[in-house]
C-alpha cells in the first residue's frame, strides 16, 4: 500500500489539534468560573469562595499547563506538514497567529503567576484583578485563534495574487462572515465544558459526603449558569448552521445527509451515508423538518451534494454522525439542566443520587461535543483548506513523503500517550486529594520555585503512607 | 509607501529573538544535559532548582520566534522546517518531555529516575536538534520556485552532526558556568572541575566547524578570505572570551565564567550571520526575498513594540528576585 502524505498529514493535524483544543475549551471556561469565584469571595469575605477558588484554580494550573506543552507543537504543524498553505497564507495568518501568542505570552508574564502563587502575598482586590485578566486572556487567545480559522472558513479581506494571500482590509479578515458565530459558539461550548466538569466532579464530592458546603454551592452556580446556556448554545448554533447554509452549503448537506437538492427535505435522525453510491442506507425521517429548519419554510429549497463533482464532497458519513453526536450531547445538557431546576423544589438537586452520578457521566459531554463539533466544521470543510480558494491537495507540503508523516504521526502518537497519561493521570491525583486541607502533606512545597504546577502541593504517586523525604529536604 | 525597510527591522528583532533564546534557553538545557553526571541527587535537586523559575519564560523566545518567522519571514518558515520535518519533530519531543519532566520530578517520589532521564534525554536531543538546525542553514537548502525539494535527511550530514555536537558541547559550558555563578559547595566544585574540559571540547569542535564551514560554500570563503577583512575581529574576539572563561576559572571567580561563555556565543553568532548575510535560506534567497508583505509585517510590529520592552522588563524582573545562590534544599522564596 502506498501511503499518502496528504491524508498521513491531515490525520496528523486532527490528532494533534484535538488533543490540544480539550485543554483550553476546559480553561477558558474553568477561568471565568475562577474569577467569579474570586469575585464572590472578595465581595463576602467567605472562607468557602475562596477554598472553592484556591481548589479549582490548582485544577487550573495543571491542565493550563498540558495546553501549553501541547500548543508548542502546534506552532510548528504549518511549517512542518502544510508549507505550501503556511506560505500562501502568512500575509494573513503570520501576524494573527503571533497575536495570539503574544497576548499568551503578556498573560503568563503579568498575570497568572500573580493569580496562581499570590493568594497570600497580594491585597485581595489585586488577586481578584488577576484572576479577571487572565480570564479575558483566555478569551483573547480564542479571539485571534478563531478569527484565523474562520478566514479559512470564509476568506474575507484579502486577495490571491499569484498563489499568494495579500490583505487588503484587516477589519474585514479578522471578522470575516463566520467569525461572530465561531467565537459565540466556542465562548459558550467552553463555559458548558467548565460548568459540566465543575458540576460533576462536586457531584462526585458530593456523593462521597466530602465538603459538602462548598460543592453544594458549585454545584448551584453550575446549575443556575447551565440552565441558560445549555438552551442558548443551541439557539447561536441554529444561527451559525444557517451562517454555514450561506457561506459553505457542501457543508450543511454532508451535515445534513443531503445527497440532491430538493424541497420538503427531511431530518435524518439516522441513516448509514453510501459515498460511493451517492446515497442513504437505512434511514429513519421526519419530514420536511431540515428543509423547515434550514429556510423556516416546510417546502424550502435546501442544497444537496449533487451541486459539485464526487471529489469534491466532504467525507459525508463523518460529518453526518459527529453533527449527529454533538447535537444529541446538547440536547443531552439541555435536560440535565432543566431536570436540576426541577429538582431545585425541597433541595433535592444535590441529595438525589442518579442525578449525581449522570452528571459525573456528563461530566465527558462537553469534551465529546466539542471534538465533534469541530470535527463537523474541519472535515465539512474538505476538499478545501481556505474554502473554495485553496485545496487541503495544494497546500500540503511539496517534498513530504508517506514514511516521513507516518513516521511524526506514530512519534506524536507515542509521545503525546506518555506525556498526557502523565498529565490526566496527575490531575486525577488532584481531584482525589479534593478541597480538603492537607498541609501536613509536602510542606516543603511551598518554598518550590514558581512554576504552574507548582500551584498544586499533590505527590504523583498514589500513596497513603507518609511521604519519603529525600535527604536534602530534611532541613524543614 | 514603504517608509522603512521593515524587512531589515524585522530580521533585528528576529535575530536579536533567537540569539536570547540560545543564550537562556541554553543554559537551561545545558544543565539539563549535565544532569547524569552530577554528583548527587541532591545536587541534581539544586540543579532543576536552579532553571526552574525561569526555563519556561526562556522557551516562550522559542515559540514567539517560530510565529514572528511565520509572520515576517513565511519563506523561511516554509522551507526551514519541511526540510527539516524529522529534525525540527525531534527538538520538540525533546522539549516536551524535559518540561514535564521540570513538573513532575518534584511530585515523584518512586518514579523520580524516570523524570531524570524524560529530563536529560529530552535536553540533549534538544540541544543536538538546535546544532544540526544551524548546520543545516550553513549547507544551505536545495529548493526550487520559493519550495524546498531536498530530502527528508538531507540535513543529516556529517558537518550537521559535528554542528549538533558543538552545540551539545556548548550549552553545556553555559550549564557548567551558570552553576558556577549559582551554586556552592561540592556542586560548585564540581562545575569548576568540568568547564575546562569542556571548554577545550567546544574550541575543538568549534574550530573543526570554521575551518570546514568555508569550504561548505563558496560565498562563506569569498567572505573570509578576500572582501572584508575585518570580520577576523570576531574570532579574535571570541577566542579572548575563551582566555576569559579559563582565567577566571583559575582564579575561581564565580559570574564572570557565565559572562564569558555568553560572549563566546554572541561572537560567534554574529560570526555566523556575517558569513551568511543577507541570505537568510542560503544559498538563493536573502532576507527581502524571503519577506511577508509590508503591511502585513507593519501590522505585527506595531504589536511587538507595545510586547517586546514589556517581556524584556518582566524577564529581568524574575531574573532579579531569584538571584543569589540557590542552596542545597530549599528552593527560592
Amino acid at each position: 500500500m502506498d501511503l499518502d502524505p496528504l491524508i498521513l498529514s491531515r490525520i496528523q493535524f486532527a490528532f494533534v489539534v484535538s488533543f490540544h483544543a480539550i485543554f483550553p475549551v476546559f480553561t477558558i471556561g474553568l477561568a471565568s468560573f475562577i474569577a467569579v469565584l474570586e469575585g464572590l469571595a472578595f465581595k463576602t469575605r467567605s472562607p468557602i469562595w475562596e477554598k472553592l477558588s484556591a481548589f479549582w484554580t490548582k485544577v487550573f494550573a495543571v491542565v493550563f499547563g498540558m495546553g501549553v506543552v501541547s500548543g508548542i507543537v502546534m506552532s510548528f504543524q504549518f511549517g512542518t506538514n502544510w508549507s505550501n498553505f503556511a506560505q500562501a497564507s502568512a500575509n494573513y495568518l503570520g501576524p494573527i497567529l503571533s497575536y495570539e501568542v503574544v497576548t499568551a505570552f503578556f498573560l503568563e508574564a503579568a498575570f497568572l503567576g500573580v493569580l496562581l502563587f499570590g493568594r497570600d502575598k497580594v491585597p485581595a482586590g489585586v488577586h481578584l484583578l488577576a484572576a479577571i485578566m487572565v480570564a479575558t486572556g483566555t478569551f483573547i487567545s480564542s479571539f485571534w485563534i478563531l478569527s484565523a480559522n474562520s478566514w479559512m472558513q470564509t476568506p474575507a479581506g484579502t486577495e490571491l495574487r499569484d498563489g499568494v494571500f495579500y490583505v487588503t482590509s484587516w477589519s474585514e479578515a479578522i471578522f470575516n462572515p463566520s467569525f461572530p458565530y465561531r467565537f459565540l459558539h466556542m465562548g459558550l461550548a467552553s463555559f458548558l465544558t467548565g460548568s459540566f466538569v465543575v458540576a460533576g466532579v462536586s457531584a462526585w464530592y458530593l456523593l462521597k459526603g466530602r465538603e459538602v458546603e462548598a460543592n453544594r454551592k458549585a454545584l448551584s452556580m453550575c446549575l443556575w449558569l447551565l440552565l441558560f446556556i445549555a438552551p442558548a448554545q443551541a439557539v447561536v448554533g441554529d444561527f451559525h448552521g444557517l451562517n454555514t447554509l450561506e457561506h459553505q452549503p457542501m457543508k450543511v448537506a454532508a451535515m445534513e445527509g443531503n445527497w440532491e437538492t430538493s424541497r420538503n427535505v427531511p431530518l435524518l435522525l439516522f441513516a448509514i451515508p453510501d459515498q460511493e453510491n451517492q446515497t442513504n442506507r437505512f434511514e429513519i425521517a421526519i419530514p420536511s423538518l431540515a428543509s423547515f429548519i434550514l429556510t423556516h419554510e416546510w417546502d424550502g429549497e435546501v442544497p444537496g451534494l449533487n451541486e459539485v463533482a464526487v471529489e469534491e464532497q466532504p467525507p459525508v458519513a463523518i460529518v453526518f454522525w459527529s453533527f449527529r453526536i454533538m447535537v444529541g450531547l446538547g440536547l443531552l445538557m439541555i435536560i440535565f439542566a432543566v431536570t436540576g431546576l426541577v429538582l431545585r423544589a425541597g433541595g433535592r438537586y444535590w441529595r438525589t443520587g442518579w442525578f449525581l452520578q449522570g452528571l459525573r457521566f456528563m461530566s465527558i459531554a462537553p469534551f465529546i461535543a466539542v471534538l465533534t463539533g469541530w470535527f463537523v466544521t474541519e472535515v465539512g470543510r474538505a476538499p478545501w483548506l481556505v474554502y473554495g480558494m485553496m485545496t487541503q491537495a495544494q497546500s500540503v507540503t511539496p517534498s513530504l513523503t508517506g514514511g516521513m508523516a507516518l513516521f511524526t504521526l506514530i512519534g506524536y502518537i507515542v509521545v503525546y500517550g506518555l506525556v498526557f497519561s502523565a498529565g490526566v493521570y496527575y490531575l486525577m491525583r488532584v481531584l482525589y486529594v479534593g478541597l480538603e486541607d492537607r498541609h501536613d502533606e509536602d510542606e516543603h512545597e511551598a518554598e518550590r520555585p514558581a512554576r504552574p504546577f507548582s500551584a498544586t502541593h499533590v505527590p504523583f504517586e498514589y500513596s497513603n503512607d507518609k511521604p519519603k523525604k529525600p535527604a536534602n529536604q530534611g532541613g524543614h | 509607501m514603504e517608509l522603512f525597510d521593515l524587512p531589515l527591522i524585522w530580521a533585528f528583532i528576529i535575530g536579536f529573538g533567537i540569539i536570547m533564546y540560545v543564550l537562556m534557553d541554553g543554559f537551561d538545557l545545558g544543565v539539563g544535559i549535565l544532569f547524569p553526571f552530577a554528583p548527587s541527587e541532591e545536587s541534581r535537586d539544586t540543579m532543576m532548582n536552579s532553571v526552574a523559575p525561569v526555563w519556561d519564560g526562556n522557551e516562550t523566545w522559542l515559540v514567539l520566534g517560530g510565529a514572528g518567522l511565520l509572520a515576517a519571514f513565511p519563506m523561511v518558515y516554509s522551507i526551514f522546517l519541511p526540510a527539516l520535518y524529522i529534525g525540527v519533530f525531534l527538538l520538540l519531543a525533546g522539549l516536551i518531555f524535559r518540561g514535564v519532566a521540570f513538573e513532575f520530578r518534584f511530585k515523584a517520589r518512586t518514579s523520580r529516575y524516570l523524570w531524570n532521564w524524560a529530563f536529560a534525554g529530552g535536553s540533549t536531543l534538544a540541544a543536538f536538534a538546535q546544532g544540526a538546525v544551524v548546520g543545516a542553514y550553513i549547507q544551505g537548502f536545495e529548493t526550487a520556485n520559493g519550495v524546498y525539494v531536498g530530502g527528508a535527511l538531507d540535513w543529516l550530514t556529517p558537518f550537521t552532526v559535528l554542528t549538533g555536537l558543538g552545540m551539545l558541547a556548548g550549552y553545556a559550558l553555559l550549564g557548567s558556568t551558570w552553576l558556577i555563578m549559582k551554586t556552592e559547595g561540592r556542586l560548585q566544585e564540581w562545575a569548576y572541575r568540568i568547564t575546562l574540559p569542556l571548554l577545550a571540547g567546544v574550541l575543538v569542535v568549534f574550530g573543526i566547524i570554521s575551518v570546514w564551514t568555508p569550504f561548505v560554500d563558496d560565498l562563506v570563503r569569498g567572505r573570509w578570505f578576500s572582501s572584508l577583512t575585518v570580520i577576523w575581529v570576531l574570532p579574535v574576539l571570541t577566542l579572548l572570551c575563551a582566555f576569559q572563561i579559563f582565567r577566571s576559572v583559575r582564579n575561581r571567580f564565580e559570574g564572570m565564567p557565565f559572562v564569558a561563555t555568553m560572549g563566546l556565543f554572541i561572537f560567534t553568532y554574529l560570526g555566523l550571520i556575517v558569513s551568511r548575510w543577507p541570505y537568510v535560506v542560503p544559498p538563493d534567497y536573502t532576507l527581502w526575498d524571503a519577506a511577508s508583505a509590508y503591511e502585513s509585517q507593519l501590522f505585527l510590529l506595531l504589536g511587538l513594540l507595545f510586547v517586546i520592552p514589556i517581556v524584556l522588563v518582566y524577564t529581568a524582573w524574575t531574573y532579579w528576585v531569584f538571584r543569589g545562590k540557590v542552596r542545597a534544599g530549599e528552593g527560592y522564596h
